[in-house]
């Protein structure tokens, strides 16, 4: 069973609790236990840009920003298989993203039954 | 039909108090090995359907649980065939089912094990919405129909119906695990368990007076659920700590409200009244509860009750004590309730005034505010002091915030008693 583990900042530049050397811990922890299908950081959310395209075809782009401090940013990724949503949320609650003013949401990934 | 009709009643009604018994135990198992809750209530209903048909004809089995088990197992494997969509599933489910379970109870008449702990923990489960929890245990677990959840919570059916169902939808597709959780993680989930059950004990507590008996029956599966958890799980002592609970606030019953159905005070309560059986058994609860570590809230607060159960009248009433076991109740679960039911006590200790220099304390506490309690126990305090004007204005603050008719009753009659005190 997949999940995927969207990771929130508090904010974009809000002075975070945990440290480089605690999301290379993580990120070591969770690959050796061999779950991770796929983990992705993304880029600074400046960096971003958003493609909507209307009724009549007409596309519009836009770049949301400058960012508002307190708004919570999506700052990566992983998909982990795991058998259960406990051993998902227990992966999650680990996740240094998970802590101050963070958040993690689990989503377990639709299964087509393929 | 070759079956006389008068023999049909009695297999029915035989038949519903087993399944009625079984049914929770029966899905557990159901839910266990095919790991779909709709799945398992449909095969359910149709083992107690082959069942209505079978038993007037074979007679009752001699292990119906294990019966219905077996039909409907049956039902669940040739539904699983038919169905596409889970052909591929039913493989993966046999291997994880044989995995789990290498030691699969006979076919026929082996006694059903007991999975309805790991049923408990699934319907509690954190990653529910907490107003989809008590509903679906009480469908789950209790046995309840939907309507019957629906009645209980005074929510029409078609909402309950689709609560139910967004439940079920997301311990399938997001796979919440049936299981125990582990010694070390039990501490951290038999709370919400705990919860749930105390809920749907409150919501049947707070009868209103339309469908009052409805939910004193809710109150009574409270009790019942607490009993399963019980002999589920006898080392716990909060597990005790809540029956007891229950059964000691539950003991009142017949006394809590008066002639016009409005709320009467435990001071005011006829306690001839009082259910003395359930106080008897709920206070053993308590020894056990409080017994051999420290003490959790149910504990404390079933001690409190038993407290009050045991005494005589009012006068008698072990007010130091209670106040004692207060402030242990505060020390576990700090709460601003807490600290004023804590105030009432005092004021039964010590006198009204002592009470209500502690109540007037919490004065600009945030999360009293809108809790008619609140002004409640400030109006009985000063009315106790003969401040009737002062006790007029909280009993008018209450009534704005009461939600249930009984309770609205009840400050309206002090409010009338303490206006014709302060004119005369």
């Amino acid at each position: 069973m997949k999940y995927m583990m969207l990771i929130n900042a508090a904010s974009a530049d809000a002075a975070s609790q945990c440290t480089v050397e605690d999301w290379m811990v993580y990120d070591k922890q969770i690959t050796e236990a061999g779950i991770v299908v796929a983990s992705e950081s993304l880029a600074d959310l400046t960096t971003a840009t958003t493609v909507r395209v209307g009724p009549a075809g007409d596309r519009s782009i836009t770049t949301d920003g400058p960012f508002a401090e307190t708004r919570e940013v999506l700052g990566g990724f992983y998909v982990i298989d795991v058998p259960d949503l406990d051993v998902a949320l227990d992966w999650a609650a680990r996740c240094p993203g998970a802590r101050g003013g963070g958040s993690v949401v689990v989503r377990p990934i639709a299964d087509f039954g393929v | 039909m070759t079956v006389g009709d008068e023999g049909t009643p009695g297999i029915e009604r035989t038949v519903e108090s087993v399944f009625r018994e079984e049914r929770g135990r029966l899905l557990a198992s159901l839910v266990r090995r095919f790991g779909d809750l709709d799945l398992a209530e449909e095969v359910s209903s149709e083992a107690i359907e082959a069942a209505l048909v079978h038993w007037p004809v074979q007679g009752v089995p001699a292990k119906p649980g294990a019966w219905l088990l077996t039909t409907a197992r049956r039902r669940a494997v040739d539904r699983l065939r038919r169905d596409k969509s889970y052909a591929a599933r039913l493989a993966v489910l046999q291997v994880e089912a044989d995995r789990a379970d290498p030691v699969a109870p006979a076919d026929v008449g082996g006694d059903l094990p007991d999975e309805r702990l790991q049923l408990f923990f699934t319907c509690a489960h954190p990653a529910l919405p907490a107003e989809d929890r008590g509903a679906l245990t009480l469908r789950c677990l209790a046995g309840l129909t939907t309507p019957e959840v629906a009645r209980a919570y005074l929510i029409p059916t078609a909402t309950m119906a689709q609560r139910i169902v967004r439940a079920k939808k997301k311990i399938r597709v997001a796979r919440i695990p049936f299981r125990v959780p582990g010694a070390d993680e039990l501490p951290e989930r038999l709370p919400g368990v705990l919860q749930v059950i105390y809920s749907i004990f409150t919501e049947g507590y707070a009868a209103s007076s339309g469908p009052d008996l409805q939910r004193l029956d809710l109150a009574e599966e409270a009790i019942r659920l607490g009993r399963i958890l019980r002999r589920l799980l006898p080392a716990e002592r909060e597990v005790a700590g809540l029956l007891g609970l229950m059964l000691l606030i539950h003991a009142r019953r017949a006394a809590r409200t008066g002639s016009d159905g409005e709320i009467v005070l435990l001071e005011d309560q006829d306690r001839g009244c009082w259910d003395r059986a359930s106080i008897e058994e709920g206070s053993a609860l308590v020894l056990t509860a409080l017994t051999g570590g420290p003490p959790g809230p149910y504990g404390v607060q079933a001690a409190i009750a038993a407290l009050h159960d045991e005494a005589a009248d009012v006068a008698t009433t072990d007010w130091p004590q209670v106040v004692a076991l207060y402030d242990v109740l505060f020390a576990i679960t700090p709460s601003p309730v807490v600290a004023l039911n804590r105030a009432a006590a005092v004021a039964m200790r010590d006198g009204a005034e002592a009470g209500l220099a502690l109540v007037e304390e919490l004065d600009d506490e945030p999360r009293l505010r809108g809790y008619y309690p609140y002004p409640a126990t400030r109006g009985e305090l000063l009315r106790r002091l003969g401040k009737f004007s002062e006790a007029a204005a909280a009993y008018r603050e209450a009534l704005v915030l009461v939600g249930t008719e009984p309770e609205r009753l009840h400050l309206q009659r002090r409010l009338t008693a303490v206006e014709a005190g302060g004119a005369g």
